[in-house]
């Protein structure tokens, strides 16, 4: 096994006449948390679909896990977690049922599913909540769900899309302490944020604009490269060139 | 991994698993699952009445005798005719009452009517009848030559009454007393069967793409095999639920017979079950919304009635609509129902549809697991 985690060349993904994706090539190594950076509409939701076979590239290649996932999806997920802006959850069910599901789904069965479902509650603190519906969690605890059924299957390597929109401070911190625990255990982590203070986190990013990457290297090396005082200060001028162009 | 643990360790069972704990805790849609088509039963039922009876009836006697009296009371023993209590006074107003749709039948009895019976003349009475509904005419029709009949041959003296040099005795069989309720109550099982089914499967796949519940599952190793067989299986016990409802009241209210084997009935009605989910799981993979869904599965509510010999015989239909009614998988469910339950029918007389509907179902399900793709393209 190579080291990265993902590894893309040429990837371009067009819907009818606009292009999302254009010549993107990442590489993301095995055990780092890797940021993907850019404005609504910018393609980074695409381009973490496209790695999830969720989406067909419309030319491109792209390596996930070391499988081409454009002609392997399924042997790739297996492998992988997935948390989507939308969380994924089934609101009619409870903590407890949506947990077994997905990690029924993975293929766990009896006892080691019951184990995996009790660390995970643990770890994450849900308590008496294992028993509510997951309709009725607030945002922080959806999202905390959420990332325990994409992670019921310990995955190697895992995709969060925004997974901190909308969440209040304290659930945020909680959140970033897990992702912690699992990065720990040498997860690969792909997400997608716009909080600088998260990007600041991640060992490397990349910055899209439409669909094209304009800027690669870990925080420090960005900052430097674009003599800003934050990642916020570079974003926002990075934004107001290409706009300008 | 022996092929039991692998069986085991299938997607396919936490998917079922699921699909069951959604359904028992989505109450009201169960208690519409079940009541719908049960209050439809109900209405198509009372409704769709083929046989007319009581059509309103207005008499102008002019003869005014116990002769013509004996007509009218032969007449209204035929249960086609209710009179109206207060007779008419004019043909002018015979005629009225019949435009205006006061009266969908008149008898008129002439003044010379009792003079020319007991001159032997052969004495003539007139029923009028509104015959722009044929249905409902045709047993009024019916109705009037048999009271025509049973008084002349009440009349003519009894040495005249001999053998009839050529008679044709018709014999109904299986519904005797031809109550179309006999024949319309089956049908409604298939028909409502395979709406609700239709709909409900559709909007089941369709509400998880709408709430990005699908994305997920996507993602997840499950094979689209596991994922449609997960959703498909719980909707076949409701199938069984709704089938035994109707045929329940059918028999409670509406005394149809029950004259086959109800266990080959239900066995026969698994591959109906299933090929009406696989439309419905066909229906999800060619709608984005839920509306859409429902609107699409409506849309196969009136081939349903119309084309399956549901109402009408399909023998009366040309060609062309003959070929689409086969191609529903509800003609050849009708032929299973009615067979059964009216003619005591068994395997070797159903056989042929129970094959054309696995057929079916087998063909929908490849073309919906086929047309289901894990993108979100």
């Amino acid at each position: 096994m190579n080291g990265a985690a993902i590894r893309t060349t040429g990837l371009r993904k067009v819907f009818g006449s606009r292009v999302a994706v254009e010549g993107l090539d990442l590489a993301v190594h095995r055990g780092e948390v890797f940021g993907l950076l850019g404005p609504n509409g910018s393609g980074k939701t695409t381009t973490i679909r496209i790695l999830t076979g969720l989406l067909h590239p419309t030319s491109g290649s792209a390596e996930v896990v070391g499988i081409d996932v454009v002609r392997e999806p399924e042997r790739v997920r297996t492998r992988i977690g997935y948390m989507s802006q939308r969380f994924g959850l089934y609101d009619d069910l409870t903590v407890l049922e949506n947990l077994r599901f997905y990690g029924g789904l993975y293929g766990l069965r009896g006892r080691p599913l019951q184990a995996r479902i009790d660390e995970l509650a643990g770890e994450l603190g849900f308590g008496g909540r294992i028993g509510q519906m997951a309709g009725t969690l607030s945002g922080g605890w959806k999202q905390r769900l959420a990332l325990a059924c994409a992670t019921a299957h310990r995955p190697d390597l895992l995709f969060l899309d925004e997974p901190t929109a909308g969440v209040d401070p304290a659930a945020r911190q909680q959140f970033w302490e897990h992702i912690g625990r699992l990065r720990a255990r040498g997860t690969t982590i792909l997400l997608t944020t716009h909080y600088m203070d998260e990007a600041e986190r991640c060992e490397r990013l990349v910055f899209l604009s439409a669909g094209r990457l304009i800027a690669e290297g870990s925080p420090a090396e960005i900052t430097r490269q674009f003599g800003a005082p934050t990642l916020e200060a570079v974003f926002i001028a990075l934004q107001k060139e290409v706009e300008a162009a | 991994m022996s092929l039991l643990a692998r069986l085991r360790a299938s997607p396919f069972w936490p998917m079922l698993r699921k699909e069951f704990v959604q359904m028992r805790r989505d109450r009201l849609t169960l208690a519409l699952m079940v009541g719908v088509p049960a209050i439809q039963l109900l209405l198509f039922g009372f409704a769709i009445q083929t046989e007319v009876r009581n059509l309103p009836t207005l008499v102008l006697d002019e003869s005014r005798t116990s002769e013509s009296r004996a007509l009218i009371a032969a007449l209204e023993n035929t249960d086609n005719f209710k009179l109206r209590p207060e007779p008419a006074r004019s043909r002018a107003e015979v005629e009225r009452a019949i435009v205006a749709g006061r009266a969908r039948a008149a008898v008129v009895i002439p003044p010379t009517y009792a003079r020319d019976l007991k001159r032997g003349r052969g004495a003539q009475a007139q029923v009028l009848v509104d015959a722009s509904d044929p249905l409902a005419s045709s047993g009024a029709i019916g109705g009037a030559q048999q009271a025509g009949m049973a008084r002349a041959q009440a009349l003519l003296p009894a040495a005249v009454v001999r053998a009839a040099p050529v008679t044709v005795v018709v014999r109904p069989l299986f519904n005797p007393t031809l109550r179309s309720s006999v024949y319309i109550v089956p049908g409604i099982v298939g028909v409502l069967l395979s709406v609700t089914l239709i709909i409900i499967m559709s909007i089941a796949v369709v509400r998880e793409r709408e709430r990005g519940t699908l994305e997920q599952l996507i993602v997840t190793p499950i094979t689209r095999t596991s994922l449609m067989l997960g959703k498909v299986v719980p909707f076949i016990l409701v199938g069984y639920v709704q089938v035994t409802v109707i045929l329940l009241l059918g028999r409670v209210v509406f005394d149809v017979p029950m004259r086959g084997s109800l266990l080959l009935l239900y066995a026969a009605t698994l591959p109906f079950i299933f090929a009406s989910l696989a439309i419905g799981l066909l229906v999800s993979t060619l709608v984005a919304t839920q509306a859409q869904a429902m609107q699409l599965g409506f849309l196969f509510l009136l081939p349903n009635i119309l084309l399956s010999g549901f109402m009408f015989p399909r023998e009366a239909m040309p060609p062309p609509a003959q070929w689409i009614g086969a191609a529903i998988p509800l003609t050849h469910y009708l032929e299973i129902l009615r067979g059964v339950l009216l003619r005591d029918a068994g395997l070797w007389a159903v056989w042929r549809q129970i094959g054309i509907l696995t057929a079916f179902a087998a063909g929908f399900l490849v073309l919906a697991v086929q047309r289901f793709h894990k993108t979100m393209d």
